[in-house]
């Protein structure tokens, strides 16, 4: 019975349109957000609640289990249903390490990431995170642009 | 309760974005590529993300406080400075370069791919590293 609803959702999942998976995606993300806000009053922002851990936050339980959570889902998706969505890396170490380095970096500086600025402050309204989320994506199209169209490196 | 809690969203988390398929930086990448074949996937996923979240926000915040808190923790910060913008701008182009913001790439740790791993490593480096600037550079005016 148990094994038949997972197949049952599996199949429902293969055959759904990609962008509606997508926003179906979102809704769970956005679910997320709403839960820590209702339960601990937390924003939901992976780089605010990720990073508490090395800097010295002292609340670091809540964090912890955010953090298992997430590493955790993908982990499980593949027991369930086969598949853990996890992609390949498209770049080399060099552009892995990199590119980690200004995330990290990037995040902590600007207080914020695609979660913290681009879902929980844009559904804010915050002013702050409208400026954020339009800067990283821009950088982000740029970025995108130089790499693959100017300097022609598309993957490892 | 409360790590209950912290677990059981850290999990719809890390399943909307493994079933959005941001945990794909082929996606990410594709959707950031505007001269190429662009990929609306990430749309998607940040429309259903913040609609969700907009409605969901004002719905908890009736409540005077949170279930198992004393206050919600709004951020504090108002002012639009050099910090916010230095700090997205640096955080796009590492997005860019590999396709990878902090929730997908430490979601993706439990694929056990090495490269991965390096660009968790280095992120988690990249957000020591920026803790420990001088708050005179943080705030500059």
């Amino acid at each position: 019975m148990y094994i038949r609803i997972i197949e049952y959702m599996n199949v429902w999942i293969v055959t759904m349109h990609p962008w509606l998976l997508s926003a179906l995606g979102g809704i769970l993300i956005g679910l997320s957000a709403v839960l820590l806000m209702g339960s601990l009053g937390r924003i939901a922002g992976i780089s605010g609640i990720a990073s508490g851990l090395v800097t010295g936050a002292g609340d670091r339980g809540w964090r912890i289990a955010f953090v298992v959570g997430l590493v955790a889902a993908p982990w499980l998706l593949q027991w369930l249903r086969g598949d853990s969505g996890i992609g390949a890396p498209p770049m080399s170490w060099p552009w892995m390490a990199g590119a980690g380095l200004l995330v990290g970096f990037g995040t902590r500086l600007g207080g914020g990431c695609t979660s913290g600025h681009g879902v929980c402050g844009m559904a804010r309204l915050s002013p702050r995170s409208l400026l954020a989320t339009l800067v990283f994506m821009l950088m982000g199209v740029v970025t995108v642009f130089v790499v693959r169209h100017l300097l022609g490196v598309v993957g490892p | 309760m409360k790590i209950g809690m912290a677990l059981l969203a850290g999990f719809l988390f890390g399943a909307g974005l493994s079933l959005g398929g941001m945990t794909q930086p082929a996606v990410v990448l594709g959707f950031l590529d505007l001269a190429g074949a662009w990929n609306p996937r990430l749309l998607f996923v940040m429309a259903g993300a913040v609609a969700t979240t907009a409605l969901g926000y004002r719905l908890v915040w009736r409540a005077r406080r949170p279930w198992f808190e004393d206050s919600f923790k709004l951020p504090a910060a108002r002012r639009i400075d050099r910090r916010l913008l230095l700090g997205a701008a640096l955080f796009g182009i590492g997005w860019g370069l590999a396709g990878y913001c902090p929730g997908p790439a430490l979601a993706s740790l439990g694929a056990g791919l090495a490269p991965v791993a390096l660009l968790v490593a280095m992120m988690v480096l990249g957000w020591w590293l920026a803790a420990r600037l001088p708050a005179r550079n943080n705030d500059a005016k």
